[in-house]
């Protein structure tokens, strides 16, 4: 990981929405600065110019000050335009357009004190069922062993393989308390909250290693809840799957002779 | 201005019992409305609760049937008949210190107490039947809820008792020194007592009839 | 006493009753259980500000191991226990502990009580001429409620499992299964609440039905506005905290599933509970109260400055009447705008447009009190006392604090900035250099009131400056933080790429906050001593609004005749009279 890439600003923005985000902020900022300086200098030439001195009265009437009344106007105005120009339809571009799951790589996440469970379904597509009675230390999302469609879904803990350039959901849920899947330089947050699956979408513009942080209190363990976040170029994502694919299902238990392991677990 | 003695604490207080010119009432009943619409804050969030919560159930009581075949609404008909007339008899205990009748006060007053009583066995029946079934809060949230409301409601009711007795016993002392005062304490004692009432006529068809 | 005595005979007693009352109270009741509201503001004041340095205290800690992750803290390290700091390094769980107590103490035991509490208790009967609150004896209980729910909340440290350690806001499932901290929290949570909501009845009476003579609504000063407007959402917003804390008590000890969804399996054990709980609802009724809470915190502080920058430009304020108005809008807006704590809880496009609008709407108020304030020093003669000076200072930083949470109350940036250090720099913007310095120059300005002795101002002047830069090197060092994605709440930051790329910033900050300490004590200091100083003026200040129409300090009863109002409350520099300042109380020409 490269932590030249990391400074007092913003980290680096590898997602197609993420422009739009460090936009909204910079220009935002740029409002707020206009105003403070305004504001500023105005207050500083009114404690300087007013200061009490010999031979300096205040004066009781209030100035006709009808420049606040264009002030006031200006910025509701242009809070207007932030909510409804830019923060509105960056929200509901994101969230009302995601794209098709057909298109997308999902992948299901639960997040647990203090780790993080990504299940992806494999070669088949489809995801095996899991169900809290299965979860234990070897099964963290409780997937079903009886369920065919699960044999060659992938579970890692704390490693978050995602391809380049493509749309990726991932189904966010909890098994205990509140997390939140936060990874900055996607610039994507979501709440993983318990008793909901909540998807979110993002996509990587580019390849390389980052990290993902829980960004909601979940106890002691908070602060170390954190996963490696590889984006991968097309091959190297092809390399990881196959890696990663679990052997194809042993017969059950009796007289048929097991087939010979195919390929390493990951 | 009228004559009135004064406990130290209070005195030179204005409007402690002459009414406001503009607002037309004295200080204690303006402070007893301004309580009941926390009280209203403070049930409307529980009331808001036991929405969201059962709108969320798959079903509702989770365990299946109706609320009125869970709980004994017969029961609590009565319960509901009882406090309304406890509100009744509360009004008459005030009308009757408007009437500079303090025997009369100690009657309705009385009356009002032991319907209160009379409401917390019934709610102490209930519960117990409950708790000998083995559905303590714990068991689903249709039960959490329906503790959780009528347990706070109780626990009002209980409160208006220990204001009702306060009144009837050692407050009845104002009554000889200053009964104008003791009136409208009695007065403020009867909003708080409506209110206990109209908060358990929302909780009577929201949690067992509907 | 027998029925012939005469309201106005006893009133008349009370008022001459300076020291030789004809019932002279014996001690206990004189300064411990007593009714005056001067003496009941003056142990709110002292308690809260005890608290205040508690609370601070547990943040200069809690600095130290974001200074420095993993290191012994010298000297005081060992003094702690070894299941807080074994070897004098700070464990995760009294990290946490530190953090969720030091927002919770400095909000509800600190801040609140110190503005509303003892400011207003003390101040606001006098600015309206009445000689005590409506309810003399509720003011006592609402003081005997939130001591020992502080004391409580502080006790909570010696539980099992240490004190509550789920951040201020408490979300469950994390709090219905925290220790037993976590309990004691809410149950000093509910004797803190009961004991605002007995506050600001008592309040909202008052300032309705108590006011002297001549004092009409738009009379009144800015700060009495200001508390009214703070009444109402005490009175209106705690009470969903309360009854959110009843079912997190009732999920908590009576294993009920308010907060807690089916299905959960906590450290590899299912939880055996009924579940169909929502652990949202809990977050919809604390955001309920706490967004209302921190306009609590901000309105009182608003009312102190208005009262010394008209008191310290000697003319009146600029837009009283706007003033007013837009607290007032505050107030109502206050109430519709919370679930912008909650954006990223999965909330859809209809709820977050909803209450995106309603948080930009509520910054315009904002607007315009900031715009009054600095429009109100223009055409003045500004007297650079200590009181001013902190009013001054607490215009930029209010700004800042305000402007700040432009990004946030907008979903889309909020994406980004949520739950990051740019938060925490936001809210203490306001909550620090904002309103504690308000409270600072209310302390320093009402001081002579209160005492009549007038503190040392050159004490005073070494304790703002140092302040004032060492308040902005913490908070201000925490936006970029922010903006870099450092999440709050953590431990050690240094896990994170993106953390250690800024961990040079907490070391900064971790050093203010210690020279910020250091600070207080010219304050400290100044605050006793002057206690033995000569008598001041009694209106050394030479202001215009209703309490220095009292003796300083007042007698039971505040006022040697009842005082009577002829004008409005900042008429300074009126022009042809012969002093610079025409206070309300005084007939004729001033």
């Amino acid at each position: 990981m490269d932590e030249t890439k990391y400074g007092f600003w913003f980290p680096p923005d590898v997602s197609v929405h993420g422009r739009q985000i460090d936009s909204l902020i910079n220009i935002v900022h740029w409002f707020m600065l206009l105003l403070f300086v305004g504001w500023g200098a105005f207050f500083v030439y009114c404690l300087i110019k007013y200061r009490a001195r010999p031979g300096h009265t205040a004066s009781y009437l209030p100035p006709k000050a009808q420049f606040t009344k264009v002030i006031e106007v200006g910025v509701i105005v242009i809070e207007v335009l932030l909510l409804f120009g830019f923060s509105t339809p960056v929200w509901f571009r994101y969230k009302n357009h995601p794209p098709t799951e057909k298109d997308a790589l999902v992948v299901k996440l639960v997040a647990e004190q203090f780790a993080w469970n990504f299940q992806y379904a494999g070669k088949d597509g489809k995801f095996g069922k899991t169900a809290e009675a299965n979860i234990s230390a070897d099964n963290p999302v409780g997937l079903d062993a009886e369920d065919p469609d699960g044999k060659d879904d992938i579970i890692t803990v704390n490693q978050f393989h995602v391809p380049v350039n493509k749309p990726v959901i991932v189904q966010i849920s909890s098994k205990d308390v509140i997390h939140s899947f936060n990874i900055p330089v996607l610039r994507v947050k979501q709440d993983a909250v318990p008793g909901a699956r909540i998807p979110i979408w993002f996509q990587a513009t580019q390849a390389g290693h980052f990290e993902l942080g829980c960004a909601q209190l979940c106890g002691l363990g908070h602060y170390r809840m954190r996963a490696d976040v590889l984006i991968d170029t097309p091959e190297d994502y092809a390399k990881w799957l196959a890696e990663s694919a679990p052997p194809p299902a042993e017969q059950p238990t009796s007289a048929a002779p097991e087939n010979p392991q195919s390929a390493p677990q990951k | 201005m009228s004559v009135h003695a004064v406990h130290p604490a209070d005195a030179a207080i204005p409007h402690t019992v002459e009414p406001h010119p503009v607002t037309g009432i004295p200080n204690p009943k303006f402070g007893i409305w301004l309580f009941l619409a926390s009280e209203v804050m403070l049930f409307g969030a529980l009331f808001s609760s036991y929405v969201l919560i059962r709108t969320q159930a798959p079903h509702w009581p989770p365990e299946g049937g109706l609320s009125s075949e869970i709980l004994n609404v017969p029961l609590a008909t009565l319960n509901t008949a009882v406090l309304i007339t406890s509100s009744i008899t509360m009004v008459l205990a005030w009308a009757s210190c408007k009437m500079g009748r303090i025997d009369r006060f100690r009657l309705w007053m009385g009356c009002t107490i032991g319907l209160a009583f009379v409401f917390l066995i019934i709610k102490y029946f209930e519960y117990t039947d409950k708790f000998h079934h083995g559905h303590f809060p714990a068991f689903n949230n249709f039960y959490a809820v329906y503790f959780t409301l009528t347990g706070l409601h109780g626990l009002h009711v209980i409160g208006g008792i220990i204001v009702n007795t306060f009144l009837l016993t050692i407050g009845t002392r104002l009554w000889k020194t200053d009964p104008e005062q003791f009136t409208n304490r009695v007065e403020n004692a009867g909003l708080y007592w409506h209110f206990v009432d109209l908060v358990w006529i929302f909780l009577f068809p929201s949690l067992y009839l509907l | 006493m027998s029925a012939s005595t005469t309201h106005g005979h006893a009133a008349a007693a009370h008022a001459h009753d300076a020291g030789h009352g004809h019932h002279e109270l014996p001690f206990w009741r004189k300064y411990i259980f007593s009714v005056d509201h001067k003496v009941i503001g003056v142990q709110y004041a002292v308690s809260a500000l005890v608290f205040l340095f508690f609370g601070f205290c547990l943040m200069m800690l809690l600095r130290w191991q974001l200074a420095y992750p993993g290191q012994p803290l010298p000297v005081i390290g060992k003094l702690l226990s070894e299941s807080t700091m074994p070897g004098g390094v700070m464990a995760p769980e009294f990290y946490n502990q530190l953090g969720a107590m030091h927002g919770t103490i400095m909000v509800f035991m600190g801040i609140v009580p110190l503005a509303v509490g003892g400011f207003g208790n003390y101040v606001v009967p006098l600015q309206i001429g009445a000689p005590d609150m409506a309810f003399p004896r509720l003011n006592m209980a609402s003081y005997w409620a939130f001591l020992p729910g502080g004391i409580l909340m502080l006790l909570g440290f010696v539980a099992p499992g240490g004190a509550a350690q789920s951040g201020w806001t408490s979300y469950p499932p994390l709090s219905d299964i925290a220790t037993t901290g976590q309990t004691i929290w809410l149950l000093a949570m509910v004797l803190l609440i009961t004991s605002s909501l007995l506050g600001s009845i008592n309040f909202i009476v008052t300032i309705v039905q108590l006011r002297a003579k001549g004092l009409t609504f738009f009379r009144m000063p800015f700060f009495v506005h200001a508390q009214f407007v703070t009444s109402f959402l005490l009175l209106l917003a705690f009470p969903p905290l309360e009854a959110a804390s009843v079912m997190q008590l009732m999920d908590r000890l009576a294993g009920t599933s308010f907060f807690l969804p089916s299905g959960l399996v906590i450290s590899g054990e299912q939880l055996h509970v009924a579940g169909g709980g929502s652990p949202l609802l809990w977050q919809h009724l604390f955001w309920f109260l706490a967004h209302p809470e921190v306009y609590v915190l901000i309105l009182p502080a608003m009312g102190i400055i208005a009262e010394v920058i008209a008191n310290n430009t000697r003319k009146p304020l600029w837009g009283y009447r706007l003033l007013v108005y837009s607290a007032i809008f505050l107030g109502f807006m206050s109430f519709v705008v919370w679930a912008h704590h909650m954006f990223m809880t999965g909330m859809g496009t209809t709820m977050s447009t909803f209450f995106q609008t309603t948080t930009m709407i509520i910054s315009i108020p904002s607007v315009v009190i900031l715009t009054c304030f600095i429009m109100s020093l223009y055409g003045g003669a500004i007297r650079f006392t200590v009181p001013m000076l902190f009013a001054t200072a607490f215009l930029p930083m209010f700004a800042i604090g305000g402007l700040t949470g432009l990004p946030l109350g907008l979903t889309a940036s909020d994406i980004y900035l949520h739950d990051t250090f740019y938060v925490i720099g936001h809210f203490h913007y306001v909550v620090a250099p904002g309103t504690i310095f308000a409270l600072f120059a209310g302390i320093y300005y009402w001081y002579p009131k209160v005492t009549g002795k007038q503190m040392n101002q050159t004490l005073g002047k070494i304790h703002f400056w140092v302040s004032f830069i060492c308040i902005n090197g913490i908070f201000m060092p925490m936006f970029w933080q922010g903006m870099a994605g450092l999440s709050r709440r953590l431990y050690d930051p240094t896990i994170y790429a993106h953390g250690r790329a800024v961990q040079s910033l907490n070391v900064l900050i971790s050093w203010s906050a210690w020279g910020l300490a250091i600070a207080q004590l010219p304050f400290i200091w100044n605050f006793f001593s002057s206690l033995r100083r000569p008598k001041a003026a009694e209106n050394p200040w030479q202001a215009t609004t209703l309490e220095w129409a009292a003796p300083s300090p007042p007698p039971h009863g505040n006022f040697v005749t009842p005082p009577v109002v002829y004008r409005d409350p900042y008429e300074y520099s009126v022009p042809g009279k012969a002093k610079d300042f025409s206070p309300q109380f005084a007939a004729g020409e001033a």
